[in-house]
């Protein structure tokens, strides 16, 4: 099985240690991964705003077309690859782009679909001694439908203290550009969120979207919360020191936020 | 579209509008309140049932099938009502409805009417058109009493009053209700029981009643009100005069499906098994009811709904607000800062379709597209998708931005691997507006930290481990 | 034009560019459920409606002890209600037409109904004999209806299958209600604040 990974531009420019992580869960797990270099974005900011780019559904399309499956480190970009690539080529009237893009959508995953769904698994030998709450992004759970997935995959970490996350449901208030076309809705809904995790006593956020995770460490560093913010791939691409060839993220906090 | 002083919608914009809410310490407790209350309430009712998805399918087809063949069916009730003794009015817009309701009201003589809670009655701005033809109609639904009292408008499709706390509301009736006891506690039975007073001559002496309908039957005829309070009954069957206004798009083709649709409603709206009342009337009953009836059938907008084939689902909406009440949104700004008669998320996809996006530019950006209005909603709209449709729609009918400028520009960039590379290579300069820049970043950074970069892109990441890779082969 | 062409020819031109493939109506959701007497029961308490249950030979007595115990002795009689529901009782009988003033002053009305429905504790009435035209259970503040056990379906869609759309309907499910203010539930606004059911069989 030929399988690329679209890591996002989000991770890609900001937040490579996401994606990293995400290459070493499915090498450790035995599947090999390709990196096109060609890949840019998917769009969706573009087109969240208003702005449909056919030519980044085009770009997407002609990049992974060759591929059996495409890993996407995030809910969000995974769901606008679903659901909103078909829309913005048909607006365009390129009816056969749409096409195309249906087909592609049907093989590109989330990550912890790919995981579960695919792999088959969720265990992936991880540990990572460490209280953690996780935040499922609207986007990974409503357009998406990846369920408890990332949930089973992080249940089966070792010596991972997982606490709920109050109120789980409702949206952190990032929503792209909402958060500056909307500032002051986003920041209302980033305070109760903040609230919502900082309730937890955990020392670390998780989630499967970078996006989401910027706004509310944005949020959490600003008020010295102390609370460090991780990608799922993260955590699942820590093992025991000694074990296998994955080091723990410890210097995250000063590095990537 | 025109519709008098109820349009007021983009003037102050959404993001002004809501600024202010999100500031007002007391809305904010009263919306979070209820919103939580009632959101708790529809999830155990529709928990309860075990075909609920299956009911939704069910709802949605239904409605698709009036709006694919909406000519059809509404000259199929059109000749079902007539037959059965109403008259059956059309209006093309607010205007036209209002002029024909006033017509209608002032040929019976009288100077005041009774009104049943009406969305359709609210979007065309009825009570100010008929005010201003000297007739006064009195709202009659609790919460439309307290805010029509209050001199306030309508910030919830189905609790109107929902931005008022029992205080404010007690408060409003000692100063404005004028029959109101002095020792009128804060009680809600208390404040239920001094409205049911005060209505009680007016339902028992009206003579004429204002309604909307929340179906409409193709194959008979029929309407259906829905509610609670006894109120709508009340106006449905003491005047001797009903006047119902009814959207085009409340039709249902026959009898049967309502089956569905009174399982879907009640449970999505206000988190109960069954509303206390649901009247349903056909034409006239000799010696039961209202001996005139008329229906005026409203388009106003819709038809350029209908028009749009990915906007057209929000015709299929019922109005039972359980967008509104899970919308994180919604729960930090309340009702008015929508500036329109339908608030919450199907508003902000209903408004710009029935005005035109270029008056109502703001809406389809008031939402952070969590999605959570499409999981509730009883007839399946997808309220995300509309929403970036008709944001799109919004940028097109812009003229050229700085915005628009800066996302042809990223979008330039992300077009070509080379030009993305070397963007990459520009993140370090990031660190330079971390805990605050200059507008837009200003936005962002009021609240958060902007991250810190990375020393080297995904991909700069990449392409050195491969090229250690190789060496490690040779 | 007549507005009433005009809006049609814009249906027409609004539906017309892409005619919809007839949507999938495969109504797949439940027509029936198992809900009976006792779901009946429990749902009329719920909406704070008082029930009960007698075998048929006690009905008339039942309905008398029950409007005695009310302190209700005015009590507004549709067409058909039998007279050993309201002996010792002052009936209001509707012929010809009784006046909303008095209505509004009558103690009670009792009423039949045309069909119930257990899951979601709900009378119709639909203005047949026993029943009578829509103000007279309306205005009373005390409303019984008597519900043969045998007029009780499971689910909304056998009911809507019993009823005539022509009929002028009521669905009735616990007194009326409001949750207008801060989402709390008041029983009592405008309709009867009272409603009892009384099952007989």
């Amino acid at each position: 099985m030929r399988v690329a990974l679209f890591t996002t531009c989000l991770v890609d420019a900001l937040f490579p240690d996401a994606g990293q992580a995400t290459v070493q869960v499915l090498e450790h797990l035995g599947q090999p991964v390709e990196f096109p270099l060609e890949q840019t974005c998917c769009g969706q900011m573009h087109a969240n705003s208003g702005y449909f780019e056919v030519a980044l559904v085009r770009r997407y399309v002609e990049v992974f077309s060759s591929y059996d499956a495409v890993v996407v480190p995030s809910g969000s970009c995974a769901a606008s690859i679903h659901h909103q690539h078909p829309m913005i080529a048909r607006a365009a009237g390129e009816h056969w782009l749409a096409k195309r893009a249906e087909a592609i959508a049907t093989k590109t995953f989330e990550l912890s679909q790919f995981l579960v769904d695919v792999m088959g698994t969720d265990d992936v030998g991880a540990y990572f001694p460490h209280r953690v709450t996780y935040h499922p992004t609207c986007h990974s759970i409503r357009m998406l439908g990846v369920r408890d997935r990332p949930l089973r995959l992080l249940r089966k970490v070792r010596g991972i203290d997982l606490v709920e996350l109050p109120r789980w449901d409702q949206c952190c208030g990032f929503g792209g550009t909402f958060s500056i076309k909307n500032p002051d809705v986003s920041a209302a809904m980033l305070a109760d969120k903040m609230e919502a995790v900082i309730m937890t006593g955990a020392e670390v956020l998780c989630a499967g979207d970078r996006s989401c995770l910027m706004h509310i460490g944005g949020g959490l560093d600003r008020i010295r919360a102390g609370i460090r913010t991780l990608h799922l791939a993260e955590i699942l691409a820590s093992t025991e020191p000694g074990y296998g060839t994955n080091q723990l993220p410890t210097d995250t906090a000063e590095t990537t936020r | 579209m025109s519709a008098g002083e109820t349009i007021w919608v983009d003037n102050p914009p959404f993001p002004a509008n809501a600024k202010q809410a999100v500031n007002d310490a007391q809305l904010r407790r009263n919306i979070r309140n209820a919103t939580s209350t009632i959101r708790q309430r529809r999830a155990t009712m529709v928990e309860e049932l075990p075909d609920w998805q299956q009911l939704r399918t069910a709802g949605a087809a239904i409605k698709d099938e009036v709006l694919a063949h909406l000519d059809r069916y509404l000259e199929q009730f059109e000749q079902a009502a007539t037959q059965r003794g109403a008259h059956v009015h059309w209006a093309r817009d607010a205007d036209e409805a209002n002029c024909i309701v006033s017509s209608l009201v002032a040929a019976t003589g009288e100077r005041e009417v009774i009104k049943v809670k009406s969305m359709a009655t609210q979007e065309i701005g009825l009570v100010e058109a008929l005010a201003k033809r000297g007739i006064n109609a009195y709202e009659t639904d609790l919460a439309e009493l307290i805010v029509q009292l209050g001199h306030d408008r309508p910030s919830h499709i189905v609790v109107p009053a929902i931005h008022k706390n029992r205080r404010e509301i007690r408060e409003i009736f000692l100063r404005e209700m004028g029959d109101a006891p002095a020792d009128l506690s804060d009680d809600p039975h208390a404040l239920a029981e001094a409205a049911r007073r005060h209505l009680r001559r007016k339902f028992l002496q009206a003579k004429v009643a204002i309604s909307g309908a929340n179906f409409a039957i193709a194959e008979t005829g029929s309407l259906l009100v829905a509610e609670s309070e006894g109120n709508g009954r009340m106006c449905l069957t003491l005047p001797d005069t009903l006047i119902s206004v009814v959207g085009i798009e409340k039709l249902l083709p026959t009898f049967r499906d309502l089956e569905v649709f009174l399982q879907l409603l009640p449970r999505s709206s206000t988190g109960e098994r069954m509303n206390p009342y649901n009247s349903v009337w056909t034409g006239v009953t000799p010696g039961d009811g209202p001996q005139q009836v008329h229906i005026v059938l409203l388009d106003n907008g819709r038809t350029n709904v209908l028009r749009d084939q990915i906007g057209r689902q929000a015709l299929r909406c019922i109005r039972c607000a359980a967008c509104l009440n899970v919308c994180p949104v919604y729960e930090r700004t309340g009702g008015h800062a929508y500036g329109a008669t339908y608030p919450g998320p199907i508003g902000a996809v209903l408004t710009p379709q029935l005005v035109g996006v270029e008056h109502a530019a703001t809406l389809p950006f008031a939402s952070s597209l969590c999605g959570y209005c499409y999981e509730v909603c009883p007839v399946k709209i997808d309220i995300p998708t509309v929403l970036v449709k008709l944001r799109h729609d919004v940028v097109k009918a812009k003229q050229p931005s700085a915005e628009g400028a800066l996302f042809a520009a990223a979008g330039a960039v992300m077009r070509g691997r080379r030009r993305w590379t070397r963007a990459l290579r520009l993140a370090p300069l990031m660190r330079l507006f971390r805990h605050g820049g200059p507008p837009p970043i200003s936005r962002w950074t009021a609240v958060r930290d902007l991250p810190e970069p990375p020393r080297q892109s995904f991909r700069d990441w990449w392409v050195s481990r491969s090229v250690t890779k190789r060496g490690d082969q040779q | 034009m007549s507005a009433r062409d005009e809006i049609l020819t814009r249906v027409r031109e609004a539906i017309a560019p892409a005619p919809a493939p007839a949507p999938d109506l495969s109504r797949e959701y439940r027509t029936r459920t198992g809900d009976g007497v006792e779901t009946f029961i429990a749902r009329l308490h719920h909406y704070q409606a008082q029930a009960h249950r007698v075998p048929e030979s006690e009905l008339g007595p039942t309905v008398v002890a029950t409007l005695r115990e009310r302190q209700a002795r005015r009590i507004v009689a549709p067409e058909g209600i039998p007279a050993a529901w309201l002996v010792g009782l002052e009936p209001l009988r509707d012929t010809p037409p009784l006046d909303s003033q008095v209505l509004d002053g009558a103690d009670a009305v009792v009423t039949t109904c045309a069909v119930a429905i257990a899951q979601t504790g709900t009378i119709v009435l639909d203005g047949s004999t026993g029943m009578g035209r829509r103000a007279l259970s309306l205005v009373p503040d005390y409303h019984l209806c008597v519900v043969r056990s045998d007029q009780i379906v499971g689910s909304l869609p056998e009911a809507i299958a019993k009823l005539d759309p022509l009929r002028p309907l009521t669905f009735i499910s616990g007194p009326s209600a409001t949750v207008d203010i801060e989402m709390v539930r008041v029983a009592g606004v405008h309709g009867p604040r009272r409603l009892e059911v009384v099952i007989a069989g």
